[in-house]
């Protein structure tokens, strides 16, 4: 036994200090180089940039509550969308507090639009707080605020939100979604557009 | 539930049983330490490392020597990441600033990796530095999997020896299937990760101004290469708090689908291995049934429960499923068979919040570590715990037809079963034993957030994710208290090495024993009886204890959730 240990110290102790070397440094530092030299817009975050301005990045999402946008979902993220804080509520199914939030919500969107049930995304926090999507429901919901709030044809809306929405990769892999900044995006652009 | 939802599920499972036969292949050229093609690229470094710390790699250990080498070595990786953790803000890479991590923080995070758990009692982005991230976590990612195939290794090699005093060297187990298999497939995997949307830069923060005016700050970091290893070798430790939900772990399906398939595809290999290794195939294709048969059902009631939805929800007009902490990019289906597949393997990352799911939904998570994790299970670990459930299984057939046990030619005697007893039951009396402390006291009740069964189920799942070395949490608990940090820590420790140190003490013992050539009386240990056997044994024995505390937890909070009762 002590033998074991007594031959075991020289090996653990180099072994140690060399895969550190090897997996914790030269291997992530490795990856870095080459990410950066391959793969530099998504290596940095999928940033994108407007007048040398980031306003966003194309996989994470950003609050939008105002009713001139599309809104996102609600988001246990900090106060909202915190990048630095990404968190779901973690509020189990027999909940007080998410039952008395989710109806507030849901109270709140249907005051709106009298006599649809509300899509579950629209009212419930993601599991990040940082979702970038909605569902295609989600945003057809909300097409007839929008057009209302912008003074837009609500047909004119719809349309946007059709050609905006992802189909998932070979017809299963992953949701039909809408990224919420890219129409919101396009929703300003149509918005510019159909300004006198 | 869905067409689309069943079909990523066939997919998935169809894309593990091709993966089973080449990646346990590839494991038994390891497990025989023969030349692979990457020994081109990485013989050099191999010979160097065994050079430098005086290693001879064809030294046959004894069972104590191979788990005393394998002791020393973990103890010493986790003593290098405490300290690491406490001298943070003096160290570089930390673009952050992020100050050193308290004792007892350090403490549980450093047993946490080194055990192959990867609890996180911090969010990630709010306390690691680069160099945490890289250095002191992501070694205990490569290093803890490696171990635990090793590990496998030797149990086989207990299995398929003769007359052997030995069971391999563990030096030269860890160095191959770090360099040959872990090390090649994560610099595949971090380059498909980042040409995904991952990010890989040593920056720390970016500044966003938002279409609403607002500013917003992304954490951000070389996520890209600790999100390969965190999957692959089943650790689970994000570097986000939000783990593989968050857009920046997981930015799309694909990803998705490829994590999911990363966490299991070595422990399916390893039933492949296992069958190689005793000289029949056969013997790995029937614990690989039994695994899948058990892992389909989990998924079905999973699935099925989150897409019904929370009655409680449906009431106040909200319309569908279960999406309280689902990202919408992965849905239902997606999200459920992430939380079996990720519970069933020992890995602990979760692409959705599991405390947030409805009672049963949540309830099978909670099962698949109580079990054990030998449905699939971690990279090796599920493979030894599975076959401590098959030495059991064949003592039981034994006792119905009166005949002395064996398996894959090896006598199973009193010595063997003591020893599986043994390590299977420290997994329940320490979730139980320590759950039940942790709800009695009150620093045990200042934990959980949800109040009623939930708040109980949080507690119960704290210490059955610790104790299983799975790392995922029902997060509302607040865990970063030093109660919870040091009780937490001293169950991974239980978890991981007092189920190995009788593991391998059973690998020694079998490989002293003589070959027992299979007769006509022999209970056959391949094709359908046997495979159900095995999953009676596993459910009974594995599943059985847990049942009273279920049903305080889970199973009253679906009962409360079906009658509209809240908390």
């Amino acid at each position: 036994m002590n033998n074991d240990i007594v031959s075991s110290l020289r090996p653990a102790l180099v072994m140690t200090l060399l895969f550190g070397l090897l997996l914790g440094l030269l291997y992530p530092m490795a990856m870095t180089g080459l990410g950066q030299a391959l793969f530099p817009a998504q290596a940095n975050g999928s940033l994108i940039v407007e007048n040398g301005k980031v306003i966003g990045s194309s996989v994470v999402g950003q609050a939008f509550t105002s009713e001139r946008y599309f809104n996102t979902r609600p988001s246990a993220a900090g106060s909202g969308y915190d990048g630095l804080a990404s968190s779901g509520s973690n509020l189990g199914p027999t909940s007080q507090v998410l039952s008395d939030r989710v109806k507030e919500q849901a109270g709140a969107m249907a005051a709106a639009q009298p006599g649809r049930p509300v899509p579950a995304d629209l009212v419930t926090t993601s599991g990040s707080g940082l979702d970038p999507h909605i569902t295609p429901e989600a945003a057809f919901y909300q097409v007839e605020r929008i057009a209302r709030v912008r003074g837009l044809e609500v047909e004119a809306v719809r349309r946007l939100v059709g050609r905006t929405i992802e189909q998932p990769l070979l017809g299963f892999l992953g949701e039909p979604r809408v990224n919420v900044l890219d129409l919101n995006r396009r929703l300003d652009a149509l918005s510019a557009r159909s300004a006198p | 539930m869905t067409v689309q939802g069943w079909l990523l599920i066939a997919v998935f499972v169809g894309i593990l049983l091709a993966l089973a036969k080449p990646v346990g292949l590839w494991l038994f050229a390891l497990y025989e330490g023969r030349r692979t093609p990457l020994h081109a690229v990485f013989g050099p470094v191999e010979r160097s490392f065994y050079r430098l710390s005086g290693i001879n790699p064809e030294e046959d250990q004894t069972w104590r020597r191979y788990a005393v080498h394998m002791l020393v070595f973990n103890a010493l990786l986790i003593l290098m990441t405490y300290g690491l953790l406490r001298a943070q803000a003096l160290l570089p890479l930390n673009p952050q600033g992020h100050a050193a991590l308290g004792e007892h923080l350090a403490f549980n995070t450093a047993i946490s990796f080194g055990s192959n758990t990867n609890w996180q009692s911090y969010g990630g982005e709010s306390t690691m530095s680069n160099l945490s991230q890289m250095l002191a976590l992501t070694i205990h990612n490569f290093l803890s999997a490696a171990t635990g195939i090793a590990l496998a290794f030797a149990l086989f090699r207990g299995f398929a020896r003769r007359s052997a005093a030995g069971i391999g060297n563990f030096w030269a187990d860890v160095t191959r299937i770090t360099l040959y298999l872990l090390l090649p497939l994560c610099i595949v995997l971090t380059v498909f990760y980042i040409a995904s949307g991952v990010p890989q830069t040593l920056a720390g923060t970016i500044d966003v101004s938002t279409l609403e005016g607002a500013r917003q700050t992304l954490a951000i970091g070389p996520v890209a290469s600790q999100e390969a290893i965190k999957l692959l070798g089943t650790n689970g430790g994000g570097f986000f708090n939000a783990n593989s939900a968050h857009p920046f772990e997981n930015p799309t399906a694909l990803t998705n689908l490829v994590q999911m398939l990363s966490i299991f595809a070595i422990g399916v290999g390893l039933t492949y291995t296992f069958g190689k290794a005793v000289g029949n195939t056969r013997q790995g294709w029937a614990i690989l049934a039994a695994m899948m048969a058990l892992f389909l059902a989990g998924t079905t009631v999973t699935y099925w429960q989150e897409a019904a939805g929370n009655p409680v929800l449906h009431q106040l007009n909200a319309a569908g499923g279960n999406m309280e902490g689902k990202e919408v990019r992965f849905g239902i289906a997606a999200s459920a068979l992430f939380s079996v597949v990720t519970t069933a393997a020992s890995c602990g990352a979760v692409n959705a919040m599991h405390d947030s799911f409805t009672a049963l939904g949540g309830m099978i998570p909670l099962f698949n570590m109580q079990l054990g994790e030998v449905v699939i299970g971690g990279v090796g670990a599920g493979i030894y715990g599975f076959l401590l459930f098959a030495i059991l299984a064949v003592f039981v057939a034994g006792l119905m037809v009166g005949r002395t046990p064996e398996y894959v030619g090896k006598k199973i005697e009193s010595r063997e079963v003591k020893l599986a007893v043994l390590a299977i039951a420290v997994l329940p009396l320490t979730i139980l034993g320590m759950s039940a402390v942790a709800s009695v006291l009150p620093a045990g009740l200042a934990g959980p957030l949800n109040k009623g069964p939930h708040g109980f189920s949080e507690i119960l799942y704290a210490f059955t994710s610790a104790v299983a070395n799975n790392g995922s949490a029902f997060a509302g608990l607040s865990a970063n208290t030093p109660f919870y940090n040091g009780l937490l820590g001293v169950g991974m420790w239980i978890g991981r090495f007092f189920i190995i140190i009788p593991m391998l003490a059973v690998a020694g013992s079998l490989a002293a024993k003589k070959y027992t050539p299979a007769t006509a009386g022999s209970f056959p240990t391949t094709g359908p009886l046997w495979t159900g056997l095995l999953i009676g044994i596993v459910l009974i024995v594995g599943g059985l204890t847990f049942l009273p505390s279920l049903a305080l937890g889970p199973i009253a909070d679906h009962i409360a959730m079906i009658r509209g009762q809240l908390f």
